[in-house]
């Protein structure tokens, strides 16, 4: 029944969409491999490949200490938004206690609220309590955010869980903790990995909120020393694409590896405001 | 745990009262009621503090006049007034909306161009196209800013290729460009999310029962009919969803305008969340900054609410 032409067209624009959004990211690829010396934007395929601008822009950028240290932000944000989430996430899909609907709706406003509507008072807080400039001063904010997307993907799984399970171990005399421990927590480890891939890749992306409480440090994301980087190097397109392919790679990795995980998440319509 | 037999998902938008009355009646004894605050006690802290608080205190701040160091001075309205007398700021939402153009209407309409050829299609390969068509998003914008810098360079890829093609007379030097600039970063908005927006809406597509299909061909519908009639009532959570989601990237965009154009040529490309970060912390004008922060949070409330309205009714 359905039109040969059809399917073709399809195809074709699925094949087209693939192709424009991979096009670009190959041509960096190739770009940062260019001769360093040749500083025109234009992409020649020489056959002569420079992987040593790798090592040059890691050293010029300093990213080894700015990955590190993207690394402990991200990290660190991912551990407390899933230690956090899930007792959060259970409690509001399976417990009745006064306030519950008001704090989901709370938890609901925080997924729209627009960080340009916190980041002013939360750098000048931040330095009158001494800890502007500390990795806290992300760490902290970043997991308050993934808290409530956290709270809600976590409550999802929580209320389709099989009540079949819950029911029995409550019979058997598991306590709350318990059930959730030993029943729910290994059935929940698919959406706690998901969970766990998309803070990490929201953290590890974002820009304003360490550009802002790290402005007076010598703590740099990956994100802050590219920018930084290409502040410098304006048009040095060779270096900027090797630098660009550098912050980027720890999440490519980790999407090509848990992608599974994260399609799962965005399928669901993971929305984080 | 037995509100997990007796209330499976409904408590939460069942009033408050009504549903302390259910819970008496219904439940037994010892249910776990009052643990659930020790189980949401860390969340409510850490999101109380760093979310809530903070938001309030941006909303107390926008009614100040203030430069960060010295005595805060009440200004009553003046921070808002100011949104809507100057022409910087006013532009700065314009330009907003504009980019919403680019990144939420254009690419929504890519991802339905899809989905409406593709209904009833079986995909193949379709794990494959979704890895490539997520990546652009998965990329951090700060990156992407960086890659199309160079793309749309004066010397650059893009214009390589129109001389390449005998078309140099549409080469230009895109973000240096007055009028083109804008739209030249909400090109690139475009293409961080069309695939998102296709990947959402093709997922969509497939769950639409193929009965309908058949029912619809058989009263006689051509494709066009059968799109209106079927694909697009049957896509409209993901339509929602898509439309949420490009949205308010769009209104939220500071990554890619920073390190793109930092607002210019002149200022036509400001946008609002650029305004916050320099209003305060290079100029030194935070009441100025909250009040822009608090505008633009309205305004992703009431879009979004607009849009959630869009997936409920009709």
């Amino acid at each position: 029944m359905i039109g040969r032409w059809e399917r073709r067209a399809g195809y074709a624009i699925l094949v087209l969409g693939s192709f424009i959004a991979a096009l670009p990211l190959c041509g960096v690829v190739l770009m940062a491999l260019n001769s360093p010396s040749d500083s025109s934007g234009s992409l020649s395929v020489s056959g002569a490949h420079h992987f040593s601008n790798f090592s040059t822009v890691w050293q010029l950028a300093g990213f080894g200490r700015s990955l590190k240290a993207s690394a402990i932000i991200a990290v660190t944000t991912v551990v407390i938004a899933l230690i956090v989430s899930v007792p959060a996430g259970f409690a509001l899909a399976t417990m009745r206690f006064r306030g519950r609907s008001v704090l989901f709706y709370l938890l609901l406003l925080g997924l729209l609220i627009p960080l340009e509507a916190m980041i002013v008072p939360l750098y000048f807080d931040m330095r009158r309590f001494g800890l502007a400039n500390d990795y806290w001063s992300v760490i902290l904010p970043d997991s308050a955010f993934s808290v409530a997307f956290g709270s809600f993907w976590m409550r999802a799984f929580f209320l389709s869980a099989p009540r079949s399970l819950v029911e029995a171990a409550r019979l058997d005399g598991a306590s709350v903790l318990t059930t959730l421990r030993r029943v729910l927590l290994p059935l929940a480890r698919p959406q706690m990995l998901t969970l766990a891939v998309l803070v990490f890749v929201w953290t590890w992306n974002d820009f304003l909120l360490p550009l802002v409480m790290l402005s007076g440090s010598q703590i740099q994301t990956a994100p802050i020393s590219l920018v930084f980087f290409q502040s410098q190097h304006t048009t040095n397109y060779t270096y900027l694409a090797a630098a660009a392919l550098i912050t980027v790679a720890p999440v490519v990795l980790i999407y090509v590896l848990l992608q599974r995980s994260f399609t799962r998440g965005m399928l669901s319509g993971a929305v984080k405001g | 745990m037995s509100a997990l037999s007796t209330t499976p998902t409904a408590p939460a938008r069942v009033s408050g009262s009504e549903r302390r009355r259910h819970a008496h009646l219904v439940s037994p004894p010892g249910e776990p009621r009052n643990v659930g605050y020790l189980f949401v006690a860390p969340a409510l802290v850490l999101y109380g503090l760093f979310v809530l608080v903070p938001f309030a205190h941006t909303i107390y701040l926008s009614f100040f006049n203030w430069d960060g160091i010295g005595p805060q001075r009440f200004a009553g309205l003046t921070n808002f007034r100011a949104i809507v007398d100057s022409g910087e700021l006013q532009s700065s939402f314009v330009h907003s909306f504009v980019l919403i153009f680019f990144y939420a209407v254009l690419t929504t309409l890519i991802g339905l161009l899809l989905a409406g050829v593709m209904a009833r299609c079986k995909i193949r390969g379709l794990s494959v196209f979704r890895a490539v068509l997520f990546l652009p998003y998965v990329i951090a914008p700060t990156a992407i800013a960086v890659i199309w810098r160079w793309l749309l360079a004066p010397d650059g890829p893009l214009n390589s290729a129109l001389s390449a093609v005998g078309l140099e007379s549409l080469t230009r030097p895109w973000l240096g460009d007055f009028t083109l600039a804008l739209p030249a970063v909400g090109m690139v908005g475009t293409w961080v999310l069309y695939g998102l927006a296709m990947v959402l809406l093709l997922a969509g597509v497939q769950k639409i029962p193929a009965d309908l299909y058949d029912a619809a061909r058989i009263d006689g519908a051509g494709a066009f009919r059968e799109f209106l009639a079927v694909t697009l009532p049957g896509l409209r959570n993901e339509i929602v969803v898509v439309l949420v989601l490009t949205v308010t990237a769009a209104l939220r965009n500071f990554d890619v305008i920073y390190v793109m154009t930092q607002g210019g040529p002149g200022t036509t490309t400001t946008v609002p969340s650029l305004l916050v970060y320099d209003e305060a912390f290079v100029a030194g004008s935070v009441g100025a900054a909250a009040a822009i922060g608090v505008t633009l949070a309205a305004l992703i409330f009431i879009v979004n609410a607009a849009v959630s309205r869009l997936g409920t009714s009709s």
